[in-house]
């Protein structure tokens, strides 16, 4: 009897587990589903954003076919349009402020992570963070008001100086002289006035600033101590720490941080509408006015009707487009520098 | 009517003449208990939502043609004037001393006229120094009523612009950088020595930006003043127009300033919610008829008697409603 009591306690227990296992691997399988409900939410969203500018756009589509993406013409009062000039400006802006962001970004993090006194690091992340939390409104009114009148009395005229060809002291540089097509980079209409291609890249340097380093200065934190103290152990400089063992270490997060800042350099609207100048002639300078998608779209949207309205639609849909291209060609050199390096 | 009872009603359109109808509105909404909630998101969105009739009044400061107004079953009539000046950065050049007539600014804004000293501005302007300064222009980047009114008037007074760049809310400048809204203008035009734009007067008053003064259709030197403003309202042709469909750039009147606009206040013929409807007309009719120290506060002008006349016969006959 007792030996059956216990029989069947085993076989309660057994029974039990049974059920619990059932229940577990459906809970899993539940859970599982709900994950890809979440991950493919993301993906339904882009293609519904991306699909529906398609066909607001469509219109502008059929009208000038091919013609839409490589034309400089805006035209809203002959019903004109064409989108090169803020491609243009959305690449060449996000560039200039990528270059300029994310040495920054690196040094901000590696100073924060390994460098700065304890004291330093909490004041200084958090005061990154503050940079991250400001509108782009407000960046757009500094810009405006305090960024781009200083670019034209001290940025644009020593740049100008020395490597255009119309440079305002009236004498051009040796480099000019000799060295072609620099001058092409760096002519301006207008040498005493601020805004800019250079002006808006740079603007949004200091906006992306703050989530490369964000991103760089956590990611850097997951070192493990162990091996940054082998390295230090074997003689090693800070530098050459940072450079053969933090960075290898964190580089697939660290250029998330990057894609990450660069995504919102391509999309930035405000900031950029108060700063680019807003124009559409078609220039390979940086010092040159301009327009990108985003700031037209800002622009003209609101009293915008018909064929022009479908032209900012189909903008929108260029846009996708356009971050698509970028990110896949930031890609493609990633994976082209890590077979290179045997990876 | 009692403040249990109050209707609030909604509009929507340009930006232009926001300041001015929550001034109204305010007043409104004191001595009636009515709120009237307007959003201001340019007139191209505030035409859309009428035609949709998602709003009780829509504003815009281009009119409507007469086939969309009979198509929505729509009517409109002016609210407000206020006026667009040229301002200038010229050094030693004050408010109101150059002289710029429609032709000369129309070839300034085509970039032909490309220098201050050239012989077309020196000839208006003989007791100005005008230095060989490169001319700067400065538009809106910014879909707007201004550059509608703005460009209309350059139109009118250059038939070079009207076959080339002609008249809207945003056009292809043939010259220029763009500023965004009236302050991102303003303040390209004080940032860039030698430039020139063009804002609501307002602005070029409250940045104490030197305004030009122009030559009007009647030939003569105004400059801009309620009064201006005021006699080019009077004496735009209402009496041909249906439906008020006028721009009054370019008026007649021996005092008008040239580049003179309203804002169109549009409204259902049939209102498919007549108590709204009605609240939206009790609250034009104070606003046209009592609004105008609100509006001189802001620098507008109110509409001239006879227009508001005028207007408040349009609604007994056209919109239904006395």
């Amino acid at each position: 009897m007792h030996a059956t009591a216990s029989n069947a306690g085993t076989g309660v227990d057994r029974a039990h587990e049974a059920s619990r296992n059932a229940k577990d691997s459906r809970n899993d399988v539940l859970f599982g589903w709900v994950l890809k409900a979440c991950a493919l939410l993301v993906l339904a969203a882009l293609l519904g954003a991306a699909g529906s500018t398609l066909w607001l756009g469509s219109d502008a589509f059929h009208t000038f076919g091919w013609g839409f993406p490589t034309s400089a013409a805006w035209d809203p009062s002959n019903d004109q349009y064409g989108a090169l000039v803020p491609i243009m400006g959305t690449v060449g802006t996000a560039l200039i402020a990528l270059v300029v962001a994310v040495p920054i970004s690196f040094g901000i993090a590696l100073f924060l992570t390994e460098i700065a006194p304890q004291w330093l690091r909490g004041p200084v992340a958090s005061a990154i963070e503050l940079l991250a939390g400001i509108p782009s409104i407000i960046y757009g009114m500094w810009g405006l008001f305090v960024f781009a009148p200083f670019v034209a009395a001290h940025i644009k005229p020593w740049l100008m100086n020395h490597f255009s060809a119309d440079p305002p002291d009236g004498q051009v540089s040796w480099l000019v002289q000799h060295v072609p097509f620099v001058a092409k980079f760096f002519s301006s209409e207008y040498p005493f006035f601020g805004a800019g291609v250079l002006t808006a890249g740079l603007v949004l340097a200091v906006m992306i600033i703050p989530f490369i380093s964000s991103v760089m200065r956590e990611v850097f934190q997951t070192v493990p101590t162990r091996l940054k103290e082998s390295a230090y152990a074997l003689g090693s400089s800070t530098w050459e720490v940072v450079w053969d063992i933090v960075v290898p270490y964190t580089r697939t997060a660290v250029i998330g941080g990057v894609f990450l800042g660069l995504g919102r350099a391509l999309g930035e609207t405000m900031a950029v509408a108060f700063v680019l100048g807003n124009t559409f002639k078609f220039s390979w300078s940086m010092l040159e006015t301009g327009s990108s998608i985003a700031s037209t779209i800002a622009n003209q949207f609101g009293e915008a009707q018909g064929l022009q309205r479908s032209a900012l639609m189909a903008l929108a849909f260029l846009l996708f487009v356009v971050t698509f291209i970028v990110l896949l060609i930031a890609r493609l050199m990633l994976r082209r520098m890590a077979t290179k390096e045997g990876r | 009517m009692g403040a249990a009872q109050a209707t609030d009603i909604t509009g929507a359109g340009s930006s232009f003449v926001y300041p001015v109808l929550s001034k109204w509105a305010a007043t409104y909404a004191e001595t009636s208990g009515n709120k009237i909630n307007y959003q201001s998101v340019g007139s191209g969105a505030g035409i859309a939502q009428i035609k949709e009739g998602t709003i009780d009044f829509g504003a815009s400061d281009a009119p409507m043609s007469g086939e969309d107004l009979a198509k929505f079953g729509l009517g409109q009539f002016p609210s407000v004037v206020g006026g667009i000046v040229p301002v200038v950065n010229l050094q030693g050049v004050k408010a109101g001393e150059l002289k710029l007539t429609g032709d000369v600014l129309a070839k300034i804004y085509m970039g032909q006229i490309a220098m201050w000293n050239d012989p077309a501005i020196a000839a208006l302007n003989p007791g100005l120094k005008l230095t060989s300064t490169k001319i700067t222009v400065v538009h809106r980047s910014d879909g707007s009523g201004t550059s509608f009114n703005f460009t209309n008037y350059l139109s009118k007074v250059s038939p070079e612009w009207a076959s080339k760049v002609k008249f809207g809310t945003a056009v292809e400048w043939p010259a220029g950088v763009g500023g965004k809204g009236n302050e991102g203008v303003a303040q390209y035009v004080r940032q860039i020595p030698g430039s020139i734009g063009y804002v609501e007067y307002a602005y070029a008053k409250k940045n104490a930006i030197a305004f030009a003064q122009m030559q009007n259709a009647a030939g003569k030197w105004v400059q801009p003043t309620a009064e201006t403003f005021g006699a080019a309202a009077a004496t735009a042709d209402w009496a041909s127009a249906k439906d008020f469909n006028v721009i009054m750039t370019n008026a007649s009147g021996e005092q008008a300033w040239p580049i003179t606009a309203t804002t169109w206040i549009i409204m259902y013929k049939k209102s498919k919610n007549p108590s709204h409807s009605k609240v939206a007309f009790d609250f034009f009719k104070n606003a046209l008829e009592k609004g105008q120290p609100a509006a001189a506060s802001l620098d507008y002008v109110a509409l001239p008697d006879s227009l508001v006349k005028k207007i408040e016969a349009y609604w007994a006959s056209d919109l239904g409603n006395k």
